[in-house]
């Protein structure tokens, strides 16, 4: 099992190299090239801006502000679910045609979406700051955040690279649940809109209910996250991780075959 | 030394079949942590393979198409593993199974010469090492800093292989992919294969160019439905090959005749005529009267067609024409331009044709029978239904070849 992450931590080069063939890639020939990855989550926070802030008339003051805090990082988990299900089956001229460590593909998915993430972040602090809201020392979490959204996310990209190889609505059903998921956790709305009875039950069933009010808790409201549901994400998301590589590792043998 | 120990290895796939988990209940219900969910009918690729190769030497795999050398490339490769057996590979091993695995269309030669090249195990400081000369080889000087896909095929796996070639490695397993690039190139990876193997180094050449093979391998290994049918001297191996596949070849001729002969027997717009006399069947023999569908240059062949009239039939000419199967008419004659003249002909009966020596080069033709009138007008026209196959071992090219000699002089003073 840990010899596995030992593994990957070798192939850290070729990890390196595939992250910079996935960024370079995503926006060589695009005319605005790098400046999409400000451009699309703009567009979509002044989307919904617009509907909760102007239309359905939410008081909350610095709502655009708020809203990056937690629709930056689910851009990152979002975009790496659907890229990290597709990657073994979209890497079969690597796995079919040379010797080639298959794990690496989900975590390439992660990994570049994550610096796209980390290279968005500029936005979110002019966001912020154009809002006043003071930057504390709570947002010293935020590396620890970042960490376990990792380790998360790869988690599931194992597992569902892996059963997505055997059946591809997989794909499919990601779509599907990823909406789902992007309504039921506080991003668009903060914790409170939740009626109180439910938030614990929520909080137990969707990891990344903590994920985003701690982001959302450090960066824009400047206070503590709470600290027992980020513990309980820690060990949820520790769990997903092995089971998720545990998953991918029984069903290796079968890539180079099935894809 | 023993560079590459195959152990009795097999190699299982599964068999496509309409899948069976319908739904996603069927998939819990199955369950979905159990590999076995997804196991089907299972189809053998290698059974019980053995064999060693040992340092320095060139082997050649061939086998029909389906027979499992690629997925013995593979597994040598360590792309893929055994269902059962072991390999013990020594040394560092680069595949050209595919060339530009990885190549990303839209950055630069530049960029995925240094991709590539870690994906197939080289450090950054080997890279650029060698960055010139997979450049220079490739003979893409010009244009390393366009985008990979602006690139010509044949540029694209000229750049995979000088790659691939520069991995420097002990063992080197190369996959019918010498057809790369034109004459200069090709000489090119000859030569690069002939430096290898005066350095000692170990190959393994999977390829259906038998002449290549027979040319550069020390030994030959031949693999038939996945089973290992001989090991040996090049031209050995490569002989009982051969006539192996001669043998099928017959006998998927004497197959296309039969149902040749099946759908004679349908209406079908290749056959016309009144029918008052009928040719009941058509068969090619031999010399000692055996019935064949592939003949070796040389050969004499006999034509027997057989007839069946429904009323006494007079003056009646039987004819044949021989085509090459891209349409060009071989020969054509009947009976009544030979001269001979039939007062009639009754019941039922066989005509044969004749020839002595078949001075066919070697392919496919295309054969016409027919009973007509004097005046042409056709009882039964039989055109293109059947074929049969002429081999030789002289590759000279054409439709006939005539006996002929060379005789060469020089004028004396």
């Amino acid at each position: 099992m840990f010899s596995g992450i030992l593994e990957v931590f070798k192939f850290r080069v070729l990890i390196q190299t595939l992250v910079l063939r996935e960024l370079k890639s995503r926006y060589r020939g695009s005319v605005l090239g790098f400046l999409w990855s400000f451009l699309n989550p703009l567009f979509l926070m002044g989307v919904y801006t617009l509907v909760f802030s102007v239309y359905l008339k939410n008081p909350m003051e610095g709502y655009p502000a708020f809203l990056f805090c937690g629709l930056l990082p689910w851009l990152w988990f979002s975009t790496s679910i659907i890229h990290g299900a597709a990657s073994i089956r979209g890497g079969g001229h690597l796995i079919k045609k040379v010797v080639f460590p298959a794990e690496i593909l989900p975590v390439v998915a992660v990994l570049s979406n994550m610096i796209n993430f980390l290279l968005s972040l500029p936005i979110l602090l002019i966001f912020l700051l154009s809002y006043k809201i003071t930057i504390t020392m709570n947002v010293l979490f935020f590396p620890f955040l970042l960490i376990i959204q990792f380790i998360l996310t790869s988690g599931l990209a194992f597992f569902l690279s892996a059963m997505n190889v055997h059946l591809k609505d997989v794909e499919q059903i990601i779509n599907n649940l990823l909406m789902l998921l992007f309504f039921l956790t506080p991003i668009l709305y903060p914790v409170t809109f939740i009626p109180e009875k439910y938030r614990g039950f929520f909080l137990i069933l969707n990891p990344l209910f903590p994920l985003m009010t701690s982001y959302q808790d450090i960066l824009f409201n400047g206070r503590l996250p709470d600290i027992k549901g980020l513990g309980y994400l820690l060990i949820i998301s520790v769990l997903i991780f092995l089971i998720g590589y545990n998953v991918f590792n029984r069903f290796r043998d079968t890539f180079a075959e099935e894809v | 030394m023993v560079a590459i120990d195959i152990d009795r290895v097999s190699k299982s796939f599964r068999k496509y079949t309409n899948r069976e988990i319908a739904t996603i209940k069927d998939l819990f219900v199955m369950g979905i942590f159990r590999k076995d969910t997804f196991e089907t009918e299972t189809f053998w690729a290698l059974r019980d393979v053995s064999f060693n190769i040992e340092n320095g030497k060139m082997i050649g795999i061939i086998g029909s198409n389906g027979s499992g050398k690629s997925t013995l490339l593979k597994l040598l490769a360590g792309i893929m593993g055994p269902t059962s057996g072991s390999i013990r590979v020594k040394g560092r091993v680069s595949a050209l199974i595919e060339l530009g695995a990885g190549f990303h269309p839209e950055l630069s030669g530049r960029e995925n010469i240094f991709i590539n090249g870690i994906i197939l195990g080289l450090s950054k400081k080997e890279i650029k090492d060698r960055f010139d000369g997979i450049v220079k080889f490739a003979g893409l000087e010009d244009f390393i800093d366009s985008p990979v896909k602006t690139y010509s095929s044949g540029m694209y796996m000229r750049l995979g292989f000088a790659i691939a070639i520069n991995v420097d490695p002990d063992i080197l397993l190369i996959d019918e992919i010498l057809a790369v690039g034109d004459e200069e190139f090709q000489h090119k990876c000859l030569n690069k294969i002939n430096d290898f193997k005066r350095k000692g180094k170990t190959l393994v050449f999977v390829s259906h160019d038998l002449g290549s093979i027979e040319r550069l391998c020390d030994e030959v290994v031949w693999i038939e439905d996945g089973v290992l049918k001989a090991r040996g001297l090049p031209r050995m191996v490569i002989d009982s090959y051969t006539g192996y596949v001669a043998s099928f070849e017959e006998e998927r001729a004497f197959e296309n005749h039969q149902s040749a002969l099946e759908g004679a027997k349908r209406e079908s717009p290749n056959r016309w005529g009144t029918r008052e006399i009928e040719i009941t069947n058509v068969r090619l023999t031999d010399g000692d009267k055996k019935e064949k569908y592939l003949f070796e240059y040389g050969e004499p062949i006999e034509i027997i067609l057989s007839y069946k009239t429904k009323r006494k039939i007079e003056d009646p000419v039987f004819g044949i024409g021989i085509f090459r199967d891209d349409g060009v008419c071989v020969f054509g004659t009947n009976t009544a331009i030979d001269g001979f003249s039939i007062s009639a002909v009754e019941g039922e009966g066989n005509v044969i044709f004749s020839i002595d020596r078949s001075n066919l080069v070697e392919g496919s033709y295309l054969l016409d029978v027919a009973i007509h009138k004097r005046d042409g007008q056709p009882y039964d026209y039989q055109s293109r239904l059947y074929s049969f196959v002429m081999r030789s071992k002289i590759k000279d090219v054409g439709i006939y070849r005539p006996d002929h000699d060379w005789l060469i002089t020089s004028k004396e003073g």
